[in-house]
């Protein structure tokens, strides 16, 4: 245990290293970089991200995937400005209640479907992401909801300062506190970590499984309800296409931060420094004028570099079979 | 494991259904031309499937599918542009697809890491390069053969104006036919079963594992390049979001075809039902003037439709304080 720990803390180590290198690469070609206002911004942009990371880790945790996210974040944040423009008198903490529920209901959508039927993950949210998607053009008629039309209370929301600092970081770091608070000190939140360690032993040892993977799974709907209605006041616009594909950069920024898509390792930590990588790089391309055309390429290349490296470091043996004499010899004495 | 099982009838009735649903109330929904242009709506999704249906029974996924066919056709676009004849084009093509699969292959066998985190990577890697490579640009003004190979019939190709069968979909039957007798009756076919179902067993077998996994991605990114190939000619450009969201559609297709998803489970002839299934099903809605998103609502909910309702019968079908795992 001691020895997984200190692990983790040198990959986190090493990767806020690599962060804190590509800044000041970035910020030696272009001192503009290395403002506060810039990294203010770096923050504010990266605020939405660490929300949703923070709800996909849950469900990663679990071994599973909530590919729905992107489009549950458009879904709930259509539903919310389409309710701002009909009842205009709406305070915002009715607002904020709408986004959470219907986020975490249609969180829910997908546990249900994976816990009580027992289907894949992947595939569940795969159809969902579609199915939502879908929903969006339905509840919309395919028309945008443009600035005028958004909510004033949804506008104003991401542009509020509190303590002088931008009220969205202010609510990230809310979700990354919760976060840690659940997967640290919480009951259930460390038995996230059994059950995708190890969700047979789990089960024997008492964990109530299915209601755990609910759990992660309607949460990460909720994290991805409140992004939709941040996103949709950041940007002043809701439509269809909102956010298409975000799922993905999610994921990176989780696989980035170490989280396993095997289940059952993963710490805040890692995942924000992981949103942090997106984030800073994202952030640099344009500044030192690199085509944003290289954004995605990149992603895929950190993704892929991540996974290896994370493959390499990780529990050599446990899921590798017949690949040195030695692990087959002791597998065949364990047998 | 048999071809013909339930569900491929349950596929069979289902295209039925929906070609004397939509014959009756649609005009012109049932004669020949519609129905040879419905063909169209699903031969290169179909084919990308048949290589998909292998990955899937042997336990693997490939999400890259999809930005494969983009560089592949990108492939094809430079060639063109560098002066290569159509020969060179289809090679560029291919050793794109070849090399794409490879790399995924490389990935998931030598480092051992797990197929969907992978190709998800090379999604965004291979996406990022055809947009890189093309930015906002799109390659047109592609040669008249691969115009009449994405657009045109048997009938123009060995002239006889009566045959209409489009020259996709014929591609489509006869990679199916390859298709279903390697994996249904070669000895490799029984491996890519053994594979998916238990792949510790299969290797302790003496099967191959990791070479059958890599050769499985070349096979994708082959099939990735005949698809791209058939799409480029028919749709005449190239653009970096060529068939863009693919990917989740050739799954799709697997899925709703009968394939588990954990592997070692499904046919090729239920993976071509549910293509020519999904394919007509929205060329119908098409022709009613759905719009595309609410079809791929569709198609999504039909996914979880398809996994859901086996499952329920199975349920109700076991007796009491059986469980049925796996069956």
């Amino acid at each position: 245990m001691k020895h997984t720990a200190a692990f983790i803390s040198r990959r986190d180590g090493v990767l806020l290293a690599i962060i804190a290198v590509v800044a000041i690469a970035v910020g030696l070609r272009a001192p503009v970089f290395l403002t506060l206002r810039n990294a203010l911004d770096i923050a504010n942009d990266s605020a939405i991200l660490a929300i949703l990371v923070m709800g996909q880790m849950l469900v990663l945790l679990t071994r599973g995937v909530d590919l729905s996210a992107a489009s549950n974040l458009a879904l709930t944040g259509m539903l919310c400005a389409l309710a701002g423009r009909a009842w205009p008198g709406l305070p915002l903490p009715a607002l904020l209640a709408l986004a959470a529920v219907i986020g975490a209901l249609l969180g829910a959508v997908n546990g249900v479907l994976i816990t009580a039927f027992s289907l894949p993950p992947i595939v569940v949210t795969l159809g969902t992401l579609s199915a939502y998607r879908g929903a969006i053009f339905l509840a919309s008629g395919g028309a945008w909801i443009s600035d005028h039309q958004i909510h004033p209370l949804i506008k104003g929301l991401p542009r509020e300062t509190w303590l002088g600092l931008p009220a969205l970081l202010w609510l990230a770091l809310l979700a990354v506190a919760a976060t840690a608070w659940l997967l640290r000190w919480r009951r259930e939140g460390r038995e996230l970590y059994a059950l995708g360690g190890n969700p047979s032993a789990a089960t024997y040892a008492g964990i109530p499984v299915n209601r755990r993977v609910m759990t992660a799974y309607t949460l990460s709907g909720l994290f991805a309800g409140i992004s939709g209605l941040l996103w949709v006041g950041r940007y002043s616009i809701a439509f269809t296409e909102l956010a298409a594909g975000y799922e993905l950069t999610v994921i990176a920024a989780c696989v980035i931060g170490g989280v396993s898509i095997a289940g059952g390792i993963g710490s805040v930590t890692g995942a924000v420094l992981g949103v942090l990588f997106i984030g800073v790089v994202n952030g640099a391309l344009p500044v030192i004028q690199v085509s944003p055309f290289w954004q995605q390429a990149i992603a895929g290349a950190v993704i892929l570099f991540s996974v290896a490296l994370n493959a390499r470091s990780q529990a050599r043996g446990v899921r590798q079979i017949l690949e040195t004499k030695h692990t087959a010899v002791t597998a065949g004495v364990a047998a | 494991m048999k071809a013909f099982d339930t569900w491929e009838r349950v596929l069979l009735a289902l295209i039925v259904l929906v070609y004397l649903l939509f014959g009756l109330t649609v005009d012109n929904f049932l004669s020949p031309y519609a129905l040879a242009d419905s063909t169209f709506n699903f031969s290169e999704k179909g084919l990308i499937a048949l290589a998909m249906a292998l990955l899937v029974v042997s336990g693997e996924i490939d999400l890259s599918v999809a930005a494969t066919m983009a560089l592949c056709s990108l492939a094809m676009g430079f060639a063109m542009k560098a002066g290569a004849g159509v020969p060179l084009m289809l090679l560029a093509a291919l050793a794109t697809g070849i090399a794409c699969g490879a790399l995924n292959g490389w990935l998931v066998t030598r480092l051992q890491l797990p197929s969907i985190v992978v190709t998800i990577g090379t999604l965004s890697l291979y996406r990022g390069l055809a947009l890189v490579l093309l930015g906002d640009q799109a390659i047109t003004g592609y040669p008249e053969t691969l115009s009449t190979w994405g657009n045109g019939t048997l009938g123009d190709l060995l002239g006889v104006e009566k045959l209409i069968v489009p020259i996709e979909f014929a591609v489509l039957l006869l990679a199916a036919v390859a298709v279903g007798l390697l994996l249904h009756r070669t000895v490799h076919g029984r491996r890519i079963y053994a594979i998916g179902a238990n792949a510790v067993a299969a290797r302790f077998s003496g099967v191959a594992v990791n070479r059958y996994r890599f050769a499985l991605f070349v096979f994708v990114g082959i099939m990735a390049a005949l698809a791209a190939v058939l799409l480029t000619g028919r749709i005449g450009s190239t653009r970096p979001n060529l068939a863009m969201g693919w990917e989740l559609d050739a799954v799709t297709i697997v899925i709703l075809g009968g394939v588990a998803i954990e592997g070692g489970r499904g046919s090729v002839l239920g993976t071509v039902l549910a293509a020519v299934l999904l394919g007509s099903f929205t060329f119908a809605l098409g022709m009613l003037n759905v719009p595309g998103i609410v079809m791929s609502m569709i198609v999504g909910a039909l996914l979880i439709v398809a996994m859901v309702l086996p499952r329920l019968l199975r349920r109700l079908k076991a007796p009491t304080g059986l469980r049925v795992q796996g069956a």
